[in-house]
């Protein structure tokens, strides 16, 4: 296969070790279909190339540097980026996270990446928002050790007011994907007084009862450390005010999850 | 910790240094006798340790289990006047410094005055040091090439091996007495000298045993005045054990700490060796006595803790002996390198942790003292949880224990040809140095400025700092049309310095052979006995010189910077680089910025930086490696630095990786401080570009905050880490975790953080000891690493 498949990313992160089993290296997709609110990766969600304004200092004196967040690429170099810490995931059974942004908005790029990933013997993990045709979802899951299923709001019409899209999608994939005996660690992001309400929290836990094969609840507590991010990219951060949830709430969600049987850790 | 622990470590933190006149009086007294000037050298030699040993006060410390002072008290410090002598300036510079001080009391002074500086002014090593070298050593040492280790301290570096805990000094003078009756004086010409040196071990083996007797005439005189009956009893069992050891082998746990303590003392005070005797593979040679104690119901673990902790005291109570002439003033660090190794392989290549391994680690997470330092040794063998129990104790911030690895400190000292089991058994002393423990003597002989040298290579061979042509004219860098031209050019240059520093090296070890032998260490190293020849003259059955190459970072990246920035981009010409450098980038801060963020570094994994630390590692490799030395051992090189990065940094101008002149250069194989860009795995896979196994250790220090060791999952990823590295053949690895804010208190408010340590660069120190400059330097690598 010579055919020259590219895609568009924003970032690769080594040392990740909170994104599956072991020592990983994460790949961020740039695009997302979904519009969070919370959303910590601002410049994940255009699909376009976009001119960050970075301050740099040197010696207390002030650079503005402009930087293009996000770069056009082919799966070969981002394959020989990642095959530089193969000998990590070997030693500690790790592997590739393909995150973002929302990796299956770029099917043939990622599904390159994964059969380059299997290839070379290394286990793969895949973040996805599940906002995405089944087709495209079943393309590419035999090729995926891991699903990491990000999960926010059961309520149709607060998901689509939280996220811009309704979730339709997201449920009708997850459920597939667990038919199907994947292997699914669920992601859901604690928004104090979004998705953490008592009504969304049992729907979640009713939800989670269903399905098969889920390896654990991740609960990601909802920072401040973004805000900064949306100041370069010059967006708007619509939860100007809102806090950071309470160590006494987190235990608490986590009690509640641990309650239908599921293992939860806090922060993935 | 208990009551009487507690106590004990206390004092220590609390005992204030000062310089005791009391060792350099009684050698002064002893050489001034006419018993002095009618013996050999060595005989000499032995006699001043048995004059200072006869004389010097017993010191015995409330409640202590572990007994002996080098001092008249804890911290009071001895000077070495036959190495380097004090000046009265060098003394009111010590006691007024404000970094770690010594008090020098006006008798302390006085006695300098009238008694110690008359008679040894001219006749110390370290005047006779510089009156023997070159004006192309000397020219080269001031303008910071390279630093002596052996200008002030006498040549030390060696660790103990398992001997002690078989044999007692009765044995060894038996050892001694055999090897006199072989002497062969038709045949053999050395007959004399051997003679002499077995002569001086026989004595200085009868000093120690005198010493300890001295111990028991104390503890029994202190039981006689003891209110309180249990500690009476602990006093009159303490003189006994006095009595058995070290005459002969120990018995129990407690008599084998005993035992070593006593030699250590010996050794401190017999020269001012640099740096490190420690009784190295402290698990392995304790075990056997807590396994048979604690199975026969003698020995409970809570009491072997306790004397392990009150072992661990005494060490806390021996700073390093103080500097002269302007390293005094500078110097920023006064430990000693005492590094407890646990863990590893035993003899015959087995996994040789034990429960004795855990029960150490547990005293150093508990004494949190600055001496003695930890290390846990790693091979393959080895289970995860010695290290996961490592991870945790560094969690805390303390920046002990190190890790290294076993598998390749044994091929390093393999290649170098040790016996596989000599190998094994051997470990890493000082900082990170591998060394064959018990049969060895390994001598740091002086940090090598890597960085200095390009320097001069970019100035043909012109030291912009001191005004002198002390390189060969290696070319007008202007001229150069090619990379490779600056690559030869610098070669040339490093040779050609490496040559001046090994003709010094040569002639420093002959005048430690031929006028300050030490027959106390000869008769610990194997083998100086059957060899009948010093530790010093080459007696150890391995002798080893090394030179350490500093600034592993700094230099690859100015030559990266060189080669992208002037040859391959020619964003500048070399011309104009040269200018900014010399303006120290003085207007030019358009050029400063691209060469600190837009040009490759090392430390992220990228081979067009990486492939300058490994020309410039070979090109060091083959300069030093398998060059004979003076005493008939080899020199090698190893890649430390200790703080020496930070002097480096102060003689070096503004360099082409964007550094302005004067500032520190990177340590060890580290990064240089926040080039680093892709985490720590980026870092570890440069790291291990060079070959490790041709060095005699290598320093790597990760600086990570604690939020990264969070959880099972934090330290699981961490070790996971560490093994790659190892599986690369990574020597060594060190953590500091700490987070800058803390830092920045730290230093407002220094009061507050009295019992700060952080890790340095191979060792550890009090945060509030270091100089201002190394303490930014540290809050900067800290900062970078927090997100």
């Amino acid at each position: 296969m010579n055919i020259c498949v590219k895609g568009i990313i924003f970032d690769i992160k080594h040392y990740s070790i909170n994104d599956g089993p072991g020592i990983r290296t994460t790949v961020f997709f740039k695009g997302c279909p979904l519009r969070c609110w919370w959303c910590h990766n601002p410049e994940s969600q255009s699909r376009h190339e976009e001119v960050v304004i970075r301050e740099r200092s040197l010696d207390g004196r002030s650079f503005t540097v402009e930087e293009i967040s996000g770069r056009w690429v082919e799966a070969e170099e981002v394959i020989r980026e990642i095959e530089k810490d193969g000998i990590y995931y070997d030693q500690s059974g790790g592997g590739i996270t393909f995150s973002g942004g929302e990796p299956l908005m770029q099917p043939v790029f990622l599904l390159e990446l994964l059969k380059m990933s299997k290839e070379r013997g290394y286990h793969t993990a895949l973040d996805t928002c599940g906002h995405v045709d089944e087709t495209v979802l079943k393309q590419v899951m035999d090729h995926v050790d891991l699903f990491l299923y990000d999960l926010k709001l059961i309520d149709a019409e607060e998901h689509l007011k939280y996220t811009g899209v309704t979730n339709e999608k997201v449920l009708k994939n997850l459920i597939l994907l667990s038919d199907m005996g994947k292997k699914i660690i669920i992601r859901i992001p604690v928004i104090p007084g979004i998705t953490d309400t008592p009504k969304n929290i049992t729907a979640l836990s009713n939800l989670l009862t269903e399905l098969n094969g889920l390896d654990r609840i991740d609960l990601l507590p909802y920072h401040m450390i973004a805000k900064s991010k949306y100041q370069r990219l010059n967006m708007n951060y619509k939860l100007e005010e809102l806090q950071e949830p309470s160590l006494e709430r987190l235990k608490e969600l986590k009690e509640v999850f641990e309650g239908i049987g599921m293992k939860v850790t806090v922060g993935g | 910790m208990n009551n009487r622990i507690s106590k004990l470590r206390e004092q220590s933190l609390r005992a204030v240094n000062r310089i005791s006149a009391e060792r350099a009086l009684l050698v002064t007294e002893f050489y001034m006798s006419d018993l002095a000037q009618q013996v050999s050298i060595p005989v000499k030699r032995a006699l001043t340790f048995k004059y200072i040993l006869e004389h010097k006060r017993i010191c015995i410390n409330e409640g202590e289990l572990i007994v002996g002072e080098r001092g008249p008290a804890p911290k009071a410090t001895p000077s070495y006047p036959e190495v380097c002598l004090h000046s009265l300036q060098d003394l009111d510079i010590l006691n007024s410094r404000p970094k770690v001080s010594f008090k020098v009391d006006d008798e302390t002074r006085k006695a300098y005055e009238d008694i110690i500086i008359p008679f040894w002014k001219g006749k110390s090593h370290r005047e006779r040091l510089f009156r023997e070298m070159d004006q192309a050593w000397i020219d080269s040492y001031q303008a910071g090439v390279f630093t002596e280790f052996q200008e002030q301290r006498a040549p030390g570096h060696t660790v103990l091996g398992g001997k002690i805990y078989r044999k007692g000094f009765l044995d060894l003078k038996d050892q001694i007495r055999k090897n006199m009756e072989k002497l062969d004086f038709y045949a053999d010409p050395q007959a004399m000298d051997k003679r002499e040196e077995l002569r001086a071990m026989e004595i200085v083996a009868d000093a120690l045993i005198l010493y300890a007797e001295r111990h028991a005439q104390e503890l029994e005189k202190l039981a006689d005045g003891e209110p309180d009956p249990s500690r009476k009893a602990e006093l009159n069992e303490l003189a006994a054990i006095c009595r058995r050891v070290p005459a002969h082998a120990p018995q129990t746990f407690h008599e084998a700490l005993q035992y070593y303590w006593f030699v250590h003392l010996g050794v401190i005070t017999e020269t001012n060796p640099w740096d490190s005797f420690n009784p190295g593979r402290l698990d392995q040679h304790l075990y056997p006595f807590y396994k048979r104690e604690t199975e026969a119901g003698t020995l409970t673990k809570e009491r072997a803790k306790e004397i392990l902790q009150s072992f661990w005291v005494k060490f806390n109570n021996h700073p390093a002996p103080p500097k002269v002439g302007v390293t005094a003033l500078e110097s920023n660090t006064y430990t000693d390198f005492a590094l407890i190794n646990v863990g590893g392989l035993t003899s015959d290549g087995k996994d040789a942790v034990n429960e004795m391994s855990y029960l150490i680690l547990d005293v150093i997470e508990e004494m949190r003292l600055l001496q003695p330092s930890s290390m846990v040794q790693i091979s393959k063998q080895n289970p995860d949880n010695l290290l996961k129990r490592a991870a945790r104790i560094l969690k805390t911030g303390f920046g002990q224990p190190s890790i290294f690895n076993t598998d390749s400190i044994i091929q390093e000292l393999m290649r170098q040809g040790k016996s596989i089991e000599d190998a094994r058994n051997g470990g890493a002393s000082g900082c990170v140095e591998s060394g064959a423990f018990g049969t060895e003597a390994y001598w740091l002989t002086g940090y090598f400025n890597l960085t200095k040298v390009l320097e001069i290579t970019l100035n043909n061979g012109f030291d912009p700092r001191t005004g002198k042509q002390i390189g060969l004219q290696t070319g007008d860098v202007t001229s150069f049309t090619a990379f490779d031209q600056v690559m030869e050019a610098f070669e040339k240059q490093l040779r050609h310095f490496i040559d001046i520093k090994i003709k010094g090296n040569n002639i420093i070890e002959k005048l430690f052979g031929d006028y300050i032998p030490v027959p106390f260490l000869s008769l610990l190293v194997d083998d100086c006995i059957d060899n009948a020849r010093d530790y010093n003259r080459g007696g150890a059955r391995y002798n080893t010189s090394y030179i350490q190459g500093v600034g592993l970072g700094s230099i690859t990246d100015i030559l990266t910077s060189l080669r992208y920035n002037v040859f391959d981009t020619t964003k500048v010409t070399m011309a104009e680089m040269l200018d900014a450098l010399k303006s120290n980038f003085e207007g030019c801060d358009e050029l400063r910025f691209d060469l600190v963020y837009n040009t490759p570094k090392y430390g992220n994994d990228d081979d067009y930086a990486d492939q300058h630390a490994v020309s410039v590692f070979n090109m060091f490799y083959q300069a030093v490696n398998d060059r004979p030395t003076a005493r008939g051992g080899k020199f090698r090189i190893n890649m430390l630095p200790t703080t020496s990065h930070v002097y480096f940094g102060s003689v070096i101008g503004a360099t082409p990786d964007g550094r302005k002149a004067g500032l520190p250069l990177s340590e060890g194989i580290s990064p240089f401080q926040g080039s680093d860009k892709k985490g720590p795995t980026a870092v570890l896979k440069s790291a291990a570009r060079i070959d490790h196994l041709k060095t005699g250790g290598t320093l790597l220090n990760q600086k990570f905050t604690p939020q990264l060791f969070e959880g099972e999952r934090g330290i699981e990823s961490l070790v996971q880490l560490i093994r790659s590295y190892f599986r690369m053949d990574g020597h060594h690895i060190q953590f500091n975790v700490v987070n800058a804010d803390t830092l920045r208190d730290a230093q407002k408010f220094p009061e507050k953080y009295q019992d700060l340590i952080v890790r340095v660069a191979g060792y550890s120190d009090y945060f509030n000891d270091l100089g201002k400059d190394l303490q930014d330097e540290i809050i900067r690598r800290t900062e970078h690493t927090e997100f």
